[in-house]
């Protein structure tokens, strides 16, 4: 047996991990990633009795399975890289490089991720990065960041133009890192790790928390009462409203449409607030909890979502309408960023950066959890790869959640008064949690200890995969054209950057 | 041009009015109000995920506080929190809460430094620093400038450029590997310059302060002009605090 398949939120015993040889690891792996309907969801290396276990997941999206497979190595041994089989891996490797130092043979460019705390390489600093140079009297840099323009995280591109051209873009990240994942396990009380969850990424609160407890609740063999689910499906739809809203509005922005700005970014404000009449923050933190819920979702708040969406509804509609009717709009818009299919597929995009160049992958349909089961989610796709096909994934996918929020409130659940008190985590578990945020996939998997406490967790945002498709779709495009494209996207920093 | 006009018209006005009166809908947990009634002090200093909470006397430090409301729930007849969001303050103590205590958080005057009220009353540019921040306090603070909250009607804006800046706003714990960029955005700036902690997580490094990957030695050397408090901050928080700096002047 190569691996132990799992379905999304299912715990196992760590040792029931079948543990290969290298060479039979990688080509069982790589070989999976040769057929579309697999794809690398998280691979990641453990510290392990003096040596490092390789972990690597692979969803089929057909099945609803993931199959995880392990293999011991040493340090000091250099390793064939997955990377030369199936670019998907690249920074993966590369993270596994930048952790423990070892060596990939035949990687692309084993460049540092985030320069992590725990980095084997002491002597790198993120002031030294390895930039990708040509040496050429046409051709000149031109170097953003770490602090941009506008109001948002931080991160460092540097472009090789041609003129105004861009011919290379190498986007450089880590200024975020805040060594969340190894907080996970210096942390011991429950609320401090619902309180980590809630902040790796602040516009995704609600499918970082909901994936930390559907995990949570998995290592504690917790049923999850009816109406947590109602209410962590219906916080996800209402997260993507909210962010695809803004992002409209921050797309409009950048080809200085001031009427779609405006407009755009003050109907996010009804959809936000509505958090805060129901869990007293916009960004609904404090929300998700294991187990339990500090603010239940009752008729009232149903009544009141239900008005927010019959105003929000027709504005919207009226505003998208306006939008991509504009001309100008869509000059900017149309055939700026592309990404192929062909492209997507090979460096293993997720999300609606997957879904805007006809990638049909959505965990919501392939692994879902939650009231996603019951839901029987179609996701939208396009084919053209450019900024156009995400705002128009935008303005869909806001439409679906909508619809599928108005389905909900129609079956409000009572509030469960006899919950059951958690457990402890099982000892000795591996579990992994998969939930499609507005982004994209958000991966988390645990591993517990022989008293069932946390001995490893990971992380994987959507951004990790996704990052380098903003390298590059911007090539070949104006340099101007760069801010429309990065905001089209919308990656995320800390997330990456953990 | 007729569609633009009935957008328009359909959008109607979207303004608060008055910022500094406005009501936030719904629950907010703003500042709190701590009984004298007898608790089980320990479980109370444990429900806090930040060590926010200290016992004897019993208090509540915002600047630690990631407003779960935890601590309300669990003892809802000791800890209650207001709707009031007016918690931005000049002085680090005064964001502490005490037991029994029930006073509005103001800024002190004589904390103002004179050139704040003399060069910034009518206008303040502002330049944005992320230092490991999560990204929700920037998008709040994005939200101060949008067409509801409109901090531009006060001449207070956020702008690209440290060099045309009077003021920093820092979110995010203070990374390692943005401690540098951090500093020589601020010594670009000209003086006078203002700072101002925006969010839990720049005042006290919130859940992240005992982490290695942080490197909070600027604040060590600067003096902070303002701290807003929130996890994520409240538009209405930050325009309010910068109102009360840049207009209260010394006696």
């Amino acid at each position: 047996m190569n691996a132990i398949s799992i379905k999304n939120n299912q715990q196992i015993p760590f040792d029931s991990i079948p543990v290969l040889e290298y060479e039979q690891f990688l080509d069982y792996n790589t070989s999976l990633l040769h057929l579309d309907d697999n794809h690398c969801v998280n691979y990641y290396g453990i510290p392990y009795q003096g040596n490092i276990k390789l972990i690597c997941c692979i969803a089929n999206d057909k099945v609803g399975l993931i199959n995880i497979s392990s293999c011991l190595v040493e340090l000091q041994k250099p390793l064939e890289s997955f990377s030369q089989h199936h670019l998907a891996f690249e920074k993966f490797e590369r993270e596994i490089h930048e952790n423990f130092g070892i060596h990939f043979i035949n990687h692309p460019w084993l460049k540092p991720v985030r320069y992590p705390v725990n980095q084997a390489d002491k002597n790198s600093t993120i002031a030294n990065y390895p930039f990708f140079k040509i040496e050429s009297e046409e051709l000149h840099e031109v170097g953003v960041g770490p602090i941009h323009a506008g109001i948002i995280e931080p991160g460092h591109f540097r472009f090789i133009c041609n003129g105004e051209q861009i011919l290379h873009l190498e986007i450089q990240l880590g200024y975020q890192h805040r060594g969340i994942e190894n907080l996970f396990l210096q942390k011991k009380k429950l609320i401090e790790l619902h309180t980590l969850a809630e902040n790796i990424s602040g516009d995704s609160v609600v499918e970082h928390t909901t994936a930390f407890v559907n995990l949570w609740e998995t290592l504690c063999e917790h049923k999850t009462d009816g109406d947590l689910h109602f209410a962590r499906t219906l916080a996800a739809e209402l997260e993507r409203i909210a962010i695809h809203t803004g992002d409209l509005s921050g797309m409009c922005t950048d080809v200085a449409y001031q009427l779609g700005s405006s407009v755009f970014g003050r109907l996010r404000t009804p959809i936000i607030n509505f958090f805060q009449q129901w869990c007293g923050n916009r960004l609904a933190k404090s929300l998700i909890r294991a187990g339990k819920t500090n603010f239940h979702f009752s008729a009232e708040l149903g009544e009141t979502l239900k008005n927010v969406l019959d105003k929000f509804e027709p504005d919207f509609d009226e505003m998208c309408d306006e939008t991509f009717g504009s001309p100008t709009v869509m000059g900017r818009f149309e055939k700026t960023g592309m990404v192929t299919n062909e492209l997507g597929k090979s460096i293993g995009l997720v999300g609606m950066s997957a879904r805007m160049t006809n990638i049909n992958r959505d965990i919501r349909t392939s692994h879902p959890c939650n009231l996603y089961e019951t839901l029987a989610h179609q996701p939208i796709l396009k084919h053209h790869g450019d900024v156009y096909s995400r705002a128009q994934i935008r303005r869909e996918e806001v439409k679906q959640s909508i619809a599928y929020i108005r389905d909900l409130i129609a079956a409000i659940p009572s509030e469960n008064l006899n919950r059951k008190p958690l457990s402890q985590p099982t000892p000795n578990s591996f579990a992994l949690s998969l939930t499609e945020g507005w982004r994209g996939e958000i991966c988390h998997c645990a591993i517990t200890d022989a008293n069932g406490e946390l001995l490893h967790y990971k992380i994987k945002d959507p951004s990790f995969h996704n990052w380098l498709a903003l390298a590059l779709a911007v090539r070949n495009n104006e340099i101007s054209d760069f801010p429309i494209s990065n905001k089209s996207f919308d990656f995320s920093y800390s997330g990456h950057d953990l | 041009m007729i569609n633009n006009l009935k957008i328009l018209i359909h959008q109607g006005k979207q303004y608060i009015p008055d910022v500094t009166n406005a009501e936030i809908p719904g629950i907010f947990r703003g500042i709190p109000v701590i009984s004298n009634e007898k608790v089980d002090k320990k479980a109370l200093e444990e429900i806090c995920p930040t060590q926010a909470i200290s016992i004897n006397p019993v208090q509540l430090d915002l600047g630690k506080c990631t407003f779960c409301g935890e601590c309300a729930i669990a003892f809802p007849n000791k800890i209650n929190f207001t709707t009031t969001y007016k918690i931005a303050t000049n002085s680090r103590e005064r964001l502490v809460v005490k037991e029994g205590e029930e006073s509005l958080i103001v800024l002190n005057p004589d904390l103002i430094r004179k050139e704040i009220s003399d060069y910034f009353s009518g206008s303040l540019k502002l330049r944005q620093v992320c230092a490991g921040g999560d990204g929700s306090c920037e998008l709040e603070l994005g939200a101060t400038g949008n067409v509801n909250f409109d901090m531009g009607r006060f001449g207070i804006e956020f702008v690209a450029s440290p060099r045309h800046a009077d003021g920093i706003v820092i979110t995010g714990p203070i990374t390692k590997n943005m401690a540098a960029p951090l500093q020589i955005c601020y010594d670009a700036m000209p003086e006078p310059k203002i700072i101002i902690l925006a969010g839990t997580d720049a005042i006290s490094g919130g859940i992240f302060i005992d982490s290695p990957a942080l490197n909070r030695s600027f604040l060590e050397t600067h003096h902070v002009d303002l701290y807003v408090p929130g996890n994520p901050i409240h538009p209405l928080t930050f325009i309010n605090g910068i109102l009360d700096l840049i207009r209260k002047r010394k006696a």
